[in-house]
């Protein structure tokens, strides 16, 4: 059994109230109720603020460049598939400078793990509007209010027919480490859209403002339908939903090469008959 | 004089004229004869004017020729645009609705002979008989092509083929391009620069290539992904070249020796990955087709316009080597070695080609497979002192590799500047002495470095100075000078960094008057020559007109640089 002394404690760079210390104890719970140790994890993140994240606990880490966990993570899954590997990084990363490699990470479907931390703002550079920020948002960036209509991660993922699409809230952690377990557990490429306030750069989506809006889907929502699906995750506004929205058994892309059900690429042998067979092809 | 014989196919694309040009060049190797084979084409799949160019004969070869003495003609702009290089004992072949009124021409009633769509194959066998090949041995080659999968295709090609055969027979005059019997040698593999830079990787180890389609640089994912499965390699095409070569580093960081195979402009986009590689220390193989820029540039041609490039790409500074090939074993042999190097200095290794490299086929050796030595990634786990830190201080900057989840050990990479633990730090401190441990892997590269190489003597009246692709040109005008009678020699750099002029400034110093080729405006490798060892070449044979170096075009340019002097 993993225990969560396992997976360390650190001092942070998070300011006091950081919706990112309930993800971080929520991802915690996550990989030792999934019994998992830290050296078979690997925690693959961009840059800002929830890309600190996997310096605060022990794991494999690759804290790569703003926007790219994904392409890191795919490829570190490719090369070993054994590895639990989990792409996180805030909506900035994730959404905005990575979004052409979030969607194409969607459509590949490989066995890895997206968590979003959404705070819809930009923390690290200090309050600049975000994809996900709502419309009228003003920062110093946007002093007419953010133009842009809001990026909705889910509403994205589920019309793209993602294979497991859940949304969660830092503000209620044991429900959040409810949904990593089953992101952890899914076999395909799963998607947790985290919300989150920033207690320091968003004024208007507070603790005060998700508790308000936000409820969790009821115990009958089936997440294989994927019509009731895409009406859950267009209602973003007066009410958001929180938990599994949608969910689907497939193929996942690793099924394509044969070579990986033998475990990682570092332990396979090169061919030295393969090679030379090639080499007579062009004879 | 050894036999050398120019012979050109031009027409449009979708002529099949690189059907004929691979089909003739196969059954040439296989009986025997040296040839190099060079493709110009535009970017587009129908239309335009394409020619395949194979040079054939008692060889070898290392360069194209511009001077044409077989001339096959599959539409009427052909025979405009090369009549002025046909030599005057040339041959003409065209079709007798366009045949010009030229001496040495063989008017062909295509229309009588096959169908449209088949004028290729009774070129092939117009080919077979005027060369004097053997009917069998272009048998063997359409089979090899069409094989078991099209019968119906390969008798109806095979008749076809004959009655061209025939034809020429009966109205092909006397001419001086017979081949005097072939000198069947072993077998050989008939490679392009491309290919071989597959083959190489393959041999080296690579196991993972993830890859944006972009030309001259797509055929060497396309070979990797025909033999992935045999040599139990993974790839992927990935959205963009950002994400190729992050997929890449995050191959390479969980134990797969991986690559990127890409072009200007894709590698543009990638340029912060290799900083990425270089600050994680992360092996990982670039490989840059180069074709002319800025921009879109000219897709289909060649230029050795990116050295600069490649050599500052990505911000910070770090330790890079570059290898830039100067003939298709050369492709094999460096790409193993870059590979190698990437792991050993956990560094961003390139490999520089171009399009003229990449799509020109010789006949080689075969490599030996057994004697293959292939990257082995990271160290053992019980190798490493505990705890394991992932980028602790050492003497020479390389710090033990371990990879995440092959042992208990915690693997924790980071792009922010980081302590020996792999953990974001901003302490100025560390900031110095990490920049120090990677910086000292300069000198690992240095070792490991490969001299240039000098063909001719040392203190000869003249020195060619070259990289990359313009080795064969280059060695091909100097035995045209040496012929005359001159002290000439050449020095040819397959690495272009790190530099080690303790290697060949003495050379250079020796020499009487230093001339530096190379394929693009300003001069790039010679400014980077003079920027490291004070040595200045202000005369200059440059080409960037999209077209690669030959002979003769460095004989003319030498006339006039010389003449200046």
């Amino acid at each position: 059994m993993t225990s969560i002394e396992e997976y360390g404690k650190y001092e942070t760079a998070w300011c006091p109230g950081c919706g990112n210390f309930g993800i971080l104890k929520s991802l915690k719970q996550a990989l030792v109720a999934c019994e998992l140790e830290p050296h078979q994890v690997l925690l693959v993140s961009g840059i800002g603020q929830a890309a600190k994240t996997p310096h605060y606990l022990k794991a494999n880490v690759f804290n790569g460049l703003h926007g790219r966990s994904l392409p890191v993570a795919i490829g570190a899954k490719l090369a070993n598939p054994e590895l639990t590997v989990i792409a996180e990084s805030g909506d900035g990363c994730m959404y905005g400078e990575g979004g052409n490699h979030f969607l194409a990470a969607l459509r590949r479907n490989l066995n890895l793990t997206i968590l979003a931390h959404d705070n819809r703002v930009y923390g690290l550079t200090k309050g600049q509007a975000s994809p996900t920020s709502e419309q009228g948002f003003v920062t110093k960036t946007q002093p007419h209010g953010a133009f842009a209509a809001p990026f909705n991660p889910v509403a994205v993922a589920v019309t793209m027919g993602a294979s497991f699409v859940a949304r969660g809230y830092a503000g209620m952690p044991e429900h959040l480490a409810g949904l990593i377990v089953q992101a952890i557990k899914h076999r395909g490429t799963a998607l947790v859209d985290i919300l989150q306030p920033c207690v320091s750069f968003n004024k208007v989506n507070t603790y005060q403002w998700y508790k308000e809006h936000c409820y969790e889907l009821a115990g009958d929502h089936d997440p294989g339908d994927h019509a009731l699906a895409l009406r859950t995750a267009l209602e973003f506004g007066e009410r958001i939903p929180l938990g599994v929205i949608y969910k689907k058994e497939g193929p996942i892309f690793e099924d394509q090469f044969a070579v990986l059900k033998n475990g990682p690429l570092a332990r396979q042998e090169v061919s030295r008959e393969g090679l030379r067979q090639i080499m007579q092809g062009y004879v | 004089m050894p036999l050398d014989i120019h012979l050109l196919i031009g027409g449009e694309a979708g002529q099949g004229l690189v059907t004929i040009g691979q089909l003739l060049s196969k059954a040439l190797v296989r009986a025997g004869y040296e040839i190099f084979v060079s493709q110009s084409y535009h970017s587009r799949i129908r239309g335009g004017h394409n020619t395949f160019s194979i040079r054939l004969g008692g060889g070898p070869f290392f360069a194209p020729r511009e001077s044409i003495d077989i001339l096959v003609a599959l539409n009427a702009e052909t025979v405009e645009l090369h009549r002025g290089q046909l030599t005057d004992q040339a041959l003409l072949i065209a079709d007798s609705a366009f045949a010009p009124d030229l001496p040495g021409t063989i008017s062909v009633p295509f229309a009588e002979l096959g169908p449209e769509h088949l004028w290729n194959t009774v070129a092939l066998g117009l080919l077979g008989r005027i060369l004097d090949l053997s009917s069998a041995s272009l048998r063997q080659a359409l089979e090899a092509m069409l094989g078991k999968k099209h019968p119906e295709t390969l008798v109806e090609n095979s008749e076809i083929m004959e009655k061209g055969r025939v034809w020429a027979a009966a109205h092909v005059p006397k001419h001086g391009f017979t081949l005097a019997g072939g000198a069947p040698a072993a077998d050989r593999l008939l490679l392009n620069g491309n290919q071989a830079i597959a083959l190489g990787a393959l041999a080296g180890g690579l196991k993972f290539c993830a890859f944006y389609p972009m030309t001259p640089a797509t055929s060497i994912v396309l070979e990797l992904i025909a033999h992935a499965e045999v040599m139990g390699c993974v790839f992927e095409q990935a959205e963009d070249e950002i994400a190729a070569i992050n997929m890449a580093i995050g191959a390479a960081y969980a134990g797969a020796p991986s690559m990127v195979a890409t072009s200007g402009g894709g590698f543009a986009l990638m340029a912060e990955g290799v900083s990425l590689a270089a600050m994680t220390e992360t092996p990982v193989l670039v490989a840059v087709a180069q074709r002319p820029g800025p921009a879109t540039g000219m897709p289909t041609r060649t230029e050795q316009g990116d050295l600069e490039f490649v050599l500052h790409a990505g911000h910070g500074e770090f330790p890079r080597a570059i290898f830039a090939p100067g003939s298709v074993e050369a492709c094999y042999h460096l790409t193993q070695k870059a590979l190698a190097l990437a792991e050993h200095a956990q560094s961003p290794v390139f490999i520089l080609t171009d399009q003229f490299l990449a799509d020109s086929s010789r006949p080689v050796v075969p490599f030996d497979a057994a004697a293959i030595v292939p990257v082995v990634a990271g160290v053992e786990p019980s190798a490493v002192p505990t705890p394991y830190q992932r980028y602790c201080l050492t003497v020479n900057g390389l710090s033990p590799r371990l990879l995440p989840g092959m042992s208990t050990h915690l693997v924790v990479a980071d792009s922010d500047e980081h302590d020996e633990d792999g953990h974001i730090s901003e302490d100025h401190g560390v900031r110095i002495a990490m920049m120090d441990k990677r910086l000292r892997k300069i000198e690992i590269l240095k070792q490991e470095a490969i001299a240039p190489e000098l063909a001719g003597e040392k203190g000869a009246d003249l020195l060619l100075v070259c990289w990359g692709s313009s080795q064969g040109p280059v060695l091909e005008a100097v035995a045209d000078l040496r012929g005359q009678g001159r002290n000439v020699a050449s020095l040819h750099f397959s690495q272009v960094w790190p530099l080690v002029p303790s290697q060949f400034v003495d050379i250079l110093q020796a020499s009487g008057k230093v001339v530096c080729v190379e394929g693009n405006a300003t001069g790039q490798f010679a400014r980077l020559i003079q920027r490291e060892t004070g040595f200045a070449m202000p005369s200059r044979i440059a080409r960037y007109d999209g077209l690669p170096f030959t002979a003769r075009y460095i004989l003319n340019r030498l006339a006039a640089v010389e003449g200046k002097a």
